[in-house]
C-alpha cells in the first residue's frame, strides 16, 4: 500500500520494560522487536498485554519506577535509550507525537481549543502568535472541522467527543511529526464518528507520509485499517502479520481472539472461549 | 409474599409492551425531549436488542422499564400488567438489570456474599446460604469467591457477580445495559455464552442495549435501531447477515461493524452534516 523506504524510521530490538513495585519487578514488556516505516502498524492485544506500555516507552513517558532495556531503540539517527532529556523534548510532540484515548481527559479544560493547538506549535517553533493561530486554523480545517473559526474559540466541554478527538489529532499533527502513536484513538467514539476520525487519520498519514502506530484491541477495525499487525500477549509479540493475512493467522492466540469475536455474518450457538497456554508468554 | 409469587406466571400478551413512550428532561422552554413515541413489544423467552449511538435514547428506554425514571408518558406493561411510576417489590422480583461497568456497579467494600445477600434481605427471603451457593455455581464462579471483595476479582468475574446479583431474586426479565462493553473480547465471549445458557435454562426474557451489532446478532432474535430518540428500524437478527438492510442508518451500522471503509466514512460524514442542519 505505502511505499517502503529503505531505512525504517523507527527500529526497536529486544525491548524490555520492568516496573519496580512493592512486590518486586513486574516484567511488562518482554523482548519486543519491530521496525516502522511509512506505514500503519497496529499493536493489538487484551488489557494488560503491554501494548500501551510499548507506545509510551517510545516517547519515554514513564514513571521513574520503569526500567527500560533494549538492544536497539533508534529513531532516525537518535538513540532514544541514551539521549538526553533535552534532546527528547525536541522529539516529543515535534517529530514523534501521541494521540491519547479520551479527549475528555487529555485536553486542558480551561483553555480554548484553538489556543491549545497553537501552543503545541509554539512550543517548538519561534514564530509570532498570529502565525501559530493561522496554522491552528488551517489544521482544524485539515481534520475536517466545519466552521474552524468558531470551533477555535470553544472550550473542550463545548465540543462533542468526535470533535474533541479531531482537535487532539490536529494538535498532534500541527508540528508535522514523522511518527504518530495513536493509543486507542477511537474506542470512546460512536461508529459513525469513528469512521470519520479514521478517514481523517488515514488521509493525513498518506498525504504526509507518516509512520503510524495504532494501538487497539479491536481486531475487526485493525484488519481493515492498518497495513501490518503485531499481536501482543503477556508483554510479548506472539505474531507479526500483514493485516490482509489476518484470516490466515498461525498463532493459536491470534486465532482464538478472532474466533471469539461475535459476528453478524456467522451466527453460532456458542462462541469459542480462548484457552490460554502458559507457554505463549515464555516462547 | 405469596401474592407476589403468583405474579411470576406469564399472563396473556407479550412479556414487555412499550407503547408511545415519551420522555423529556427539563420544563418549559428548556425542555429537552429524549424519547419520541417509542413502541415495541418483546415475547416471552425472546431476546430483543436495542442498538444506536450515544444519545439515541436506548439506555433511557431501559431505565424507564427498570424504574429509574418515573416521569415518562405513555404506557409500559409487563406480562399484561401496566407498570406504575413507583418501583415496588413485586416489580423487582420480575425485572432486574445488569449494568455496563462491573467496576462501578459493585460496592468496593462489600464482599460478594454481602452483595448477593442484600436483595434477599430486602425481600425477606430465607435460606440465604443455599441460594448464594446455588447462584454462584449457576454463573460459573467457585463457591470460595463468596468471601472476596470486588478488587480481588477480574472484570469478567465481576460481571458474573453482577449477573448473579440480578438473578438471585429469580426474575423473569433481565435488562442488560452494554453488559460486555467494558470487557476484553475473550472475556466477552465467556459472558455472552453464559447469558445464552441462562436464557435457555431458565426461560428468561432479555432486553439488551448495546452499540455492538455483533453482540446483538449473536444473542438476540430481533433488534430495534434507535436514532435521536426514535426507533427508525426493526429487523430480525437473522436478516442482518444475508441481505443488505434497507434503512440507510442500519446499513451504515452493519457495514461499520464489519470493517472500516472510505465509502462508509463518506456516508457517515454526509449523514452527520444533514443531521446538524436539521438540528440547526
Amino acid at each position: 500500500m505505502s511505499e517502503q523506504t529503505t531505512s525504517p524510521k523507527l527500529q526497536v530490538e529486544d525491548l524490555n520494560v520492568r516496573f519496580a513495585t512493592g512486590e518486586g519487578l513486574v516484567h511488562a514488556v518482554r523482548g519486543v522487536s519491530f521496525d516502522l516505516g511509512r506505514e500503519k502498524l497496529a499493536i493489538v492485544g487484551e488489557s494488560g498485554s503491554g501494548k500501551s506500555t510499548v507506545g509510551r516507552t517510545l516517547l519515554r513517558l514513564h514513571p521513574r519506577s520503569a526500567r527500560i532495556e533494549a538492544k536497539k531503540l533508534r529513531f532516525g539517527d537518535t538513540d532514544l535509550l541514551t539521549c538526553s532529556e533535552k534532546k527528547l523534548q525536541d522529539i516529543r510532540g515535534r517529530r514523534m507525537s501521541m494521540i491519547m484515548q479520551d479527549p475528555k481527559y487529555s485536553l486542558n479544560p480551561v483553555m480554548r481549543v484553538g489556543d491549545q493547538i497553537a501552543e503545541a506549535y509554539l512550543a517548538h517553533h519561534k514564530v509570532p502568535r498570529s502565525e501559530a493561530n493561522q496554522r491552528a486554523l488551517a489544521m482544524l480545517e485539515a481534520v475536517r472541522i466545519r466552521e474552524p473559526q468558531r470551533v477555535f474559540k470553544l472550550y473542550p466541554h463545548e465540543v462533542s467527543g468526535g470533535m474533541g478527538q479531531r482537535i487532539m489529532i490536529a494538535m498532534m499533527l500541527i508540528t508535522e511529526p514523522e511518527i504518530v502513536i495513536a493509543d486507542e484513538p477511537t474506542s470512546a467514539l460512536d461508529v459513525s464518528v469513528r469512521l470519520q476520525v479514521l478517514a481523517t487519520l488515514d488521509d493525513l498519514v498518506s498525504q504526509r507520509g507518516l509512520g503510524l502506530i495504532f494501538i487497539s484491541h479491536d481486531l475487526n477495525l485493525v484488519r481493515s485499517f492498518c497495513d501490518r499487525v503485531l499481536v501482543m500477549y503477556a508483554g510479548r509479540v506472539v505474531e507479526s502479520i500483514a493485516a490482509a493475512d489476518l484470516e490466515n493467522a498461525q498463532h493459536p492466540y491470534t486465532r482464538g481472539l478472532l474466533a471469539s469475536l461475535p459476528s453478524i455474518d456467522e451466527r453460532r450457538e456458542r462462541l469459542p472461549v480462548l484457552q490460554r497456554d502458559p507457554a505463549w508468554a515464555m516462547a | 409474599m405469596a401474592k407476589t409469587m403468583t405474579m411470576n406466571t406469564p399472563a396473556n400478551g407479550p412479556t414487555i409492551q412499550v407503547d408511545k413512550l415519551n420522555l423529556s428532561f427539563g420544563i418549559g422552554a428548556s425542555a429537552n425531549q429524549v424519547l419520541y413515541d417509542v413502541d415495541f413489544s418483546v415475547e416471552e423467552g425472546e431476546a430483543f436488542g436495542l442498538v444506536g449511538e450515544s444519545g439515541s435514547g436506548k439506555t433511557t428506554v431501559l431505565r424507564c422499564l427498570a424504574g429509574q425514571y418515573d416521569h415518562w408518558q405513555g404506557s409500559l406493561s409487563i406480562h399484561g400488567q401496566k407498570l406504575g411510576r413507583k418501583l415496588d417489590r413485586a416489580r423487582c422480583r420480575k425485572v432486574q438489570m445488569v449494568f455496563q461497568d462491573p467496576y462501578g456497579s459493585l460496592h468496593p467494600r462489600h464482599t460478594v456474599e454481602t452483595a448477593l445477600a442484600e436483595p434477599l434481605a430486602i425481600h425477606g427471603i430465607g435460606d440465604r446460604d443455599a441460594r448464594i451457593d446455588a447462584i454462584l455455581s449457576k454463573v460459573g464462579l467457585p463457591l470460595s469467591f463468596r468471601f472476596r471483595y470486588p478488587h480481588q476479582l477480574s472484570g469478567g468475574q465481576r460481571q458474573r457477580v453482577a449477573i448473579a446479583r440480578a438473578l438471585i431474586l429469580e426474575p423473569r426479565i433481565l435488562l442488560l445495559d452494554e453488559p460486555t462493553s467494558a470487557l476484553d473480547v475473550s472475556v466477552q465471549a465467556e459472558i455472552l455464552n453464559l447469558l445464552a445458557d441462562l436464557r435457555v435454562r431458565d426461560g428468561l426474557t432479555y432486553l439488551l442495549v448495546t452499540h455492538d451489532l455483533g453482540v446483538v446478532a449473536h444473542l438476540c432474535d430481533r433488534v430495534a435501531v434507535m436514532q435521536q430518540g426514535r426507533i427508525v428500524d426493526m429487523q430480525e437478527c437473522a436478516a442482518l447477515s444475508g441481505s443488505m438492510p434497507t434503512h440507510p442508518y442500519t446499513r451504515m451500522l452493519v457495514e461499520a461493524s464489519r470493517h472500516y471503509s472510505r465509502e462508509m466514512a463518506q456516508i457517515a460524514a454526509t449523514d452527520a452534516a444533514a443531521a446538524s442542519r436539521v438540528a440547526a
